[in-house]
């Protein structure tokens, strides 16, 4: 496929391989802030190819993962509703609420259906218009234009029965929080590529300017990946921190102006709960006054009982980059991708099931 | 969530649009990318187009990467040090 082979040819993963080892001449620690990127550094061993000096830490760039438990257990509740249809994408239905999953609601008859786009969640909501149809957002700024954008069309079609329940999240604050929290210590992170072709590279200006922070904004094969670890062992080397763009064919500096438009049109910004962090101020997507019709938090009188993580599960410390999967005794064991127990073994983009898939037991 | 794959645009009809991964044809949105132009190749996500793959920037970068003088600390014999097999 053009622009993904290219990017995996091993000619020049090796050259850049030989240069980070050349370069890296004393310990250094980055943090790949996207879940896709763990999984791509797993699956293609990139780890086990750098340099002893070169660590890689996950982050908290997991939407499935940093979902609260109680923002879990409110979707499984809406499920409940016998006039209501979740609509959702497939990652959320394995993720165990304080009782039981989606998918184990469905089993009992809710109904719970996978879709690929929210607005074939729209176009459910057309069809069954005896039924309320509930898009679950869950997703950074990659994802939540394009919920925004099934909130419009649903306006536009005049299309009353959906509603989305927004757990959507801005990755700047989550990051924001791990310089904050000052628990680890990083040379330098690695910047989500799908993320920053909406916000830009700019978005990631706050961390030079205001934490002497480097960041590389990365695509997603090895090639894309190599080239920003090479980029932030040159800034370790020479002391300098800068946000610099690794991933030119696909960001730019101020990133997708019409999707952050649309996306300020439909959510401001609020508080919002993390997994793992607690609450963080201004780093959730809540909806403006003019679209709240379709919020599904306000139509619905979403039951409130009290939630309680999976014992044991020590998810939120892999998503603050302060402990490896294999640290906590569920890895593997209690807890594997056939049967999870916490978000960060569901999702595809969860380092517990990276660590596992790929590089086994 | 935040897996985008490159697909090339094939047709434009209001905000939507036919594309090309690699073989399979979709129906997209282009409502987030609205400068986006039949022939171009274009980021999916979820159903929508969010970026454009500038080719002229995928040039420079892989230019700029064969232009790189071999330091390889690789046995010769290891000739695929990525395992890419998978996807």
């Amino acid at each position: 496929m053009r622009f993904v082979d290219e990017f995996r040819d091993p000619a020049l993963a090796r050259k850049l391989i030989a240069e980070i080892h050349a370069l890296a001449d004393r310990p250094m620690a980055f943090m790949e802030f996207c879940g896709g990127h763990t999984h791509a550094i797993m699956q293609s061993g990139i780890r086990q190819l750098m340099p002893e000096t070169v660590r890689l830490l996950s982050g908290p760039g997991c939407p499935v993962c940093v979902t609260s438990q109680r923002d879990i257990d409110q979707t499984i509740a809406l499920s409940q509703l016998p006039e209501g249809i979740i609509a959702t994408f497939g990652d959320m239905v394995r993720v165990p609420g304080t009782a039981l999953t989606l998918q184990e609601a469905a089993a009992e008859g809710a109904d719970v259906r996978i879709v690929y786009s929210p607005l074939d969640a729209v176009k459910l909501a057309q069809e069954t218009p005896e039924k309320q149809i509930i898009f679950l957002g869950v997703g950074f700024e990659t994802t939540a234009p394009g919920v925004a954008a099934s909130v419009l069309q649903a306006a536009a079609l005049d299309v009353k029965n959906y509603s989305v329940f927004s757990m959507h999240k801005y990755t700047p604050p989550g990051m924001r929080a791990i310089m904050e929290m000052g628990e680890i210590r990083i040379d330098g992170v690695i910047g989500p590529g799908h993320v920053s072709a909406i916000i830009g590279l700019d978005g990631w200006a706050f961390l030079p300017q205001e934490y002497a922070m480097p960041v590389v904004v990365s695509g997603f094969e090895p090639v894309d990946i190599l080239l920003a670890i090479r980029a932030l062992v040159k800034q370790a080397a020479n002391k300098t921190a800068q946000a610099e763009n690794a991933y030119n064919r696909s960001v730019t500096k101020g990133g997708n102006r019409a999707a952050l438009k649309i996306m300020g049109q439909v959510f401001k910004m609020g508080a919002a709960d993390w997994r793992g962090f607690g609450i963080l101020p201004e780093s959730g997507m809540d909806f403006q006054p003019a679209y709240r019709a379709y919020d599904a938090r306000v139509r619905f009188a979403v039951p409130d009982t009290p939630s309680q993580e999976p014992p044991g599960c020590r998810c939120g410390e892999v998503l603050r980059g302060i402990i490896e999967p294999p640290a906590c005794s569920l890895y593997g064991k209690a807890c594997t991708p056939d049967r999870p127990k916490g978000p960060c073994m569901v999702s595809d983009e969860g380092a517990c099931s990276a660590f596992y898939l790929y590089q086994g037991f | 969530m935040c897996l985008a794959v490159p697909a090339k645009i094939l047709s434009i009809d209001g905000l939507q649009a036919e594309v090309e991964f690699g073989g399979i044809r979709r129906t997209i949105s282009v409502q987030l990318l609205p400068e986006a132009k039949t022939g171009d190749y274009v980021l999916v996500h979820t159903g929508f187009a969010i970026s454009i793959v500038d080719p002229e920037e995928a040039a420079i970068t892989l230019d700029m990467l064969r232009q790189i003088e071999s330091l390889d600390p690789l046995p010769p014999d290891d000739a695929h040090p990525l395992k890419t097999e998978q996807d």
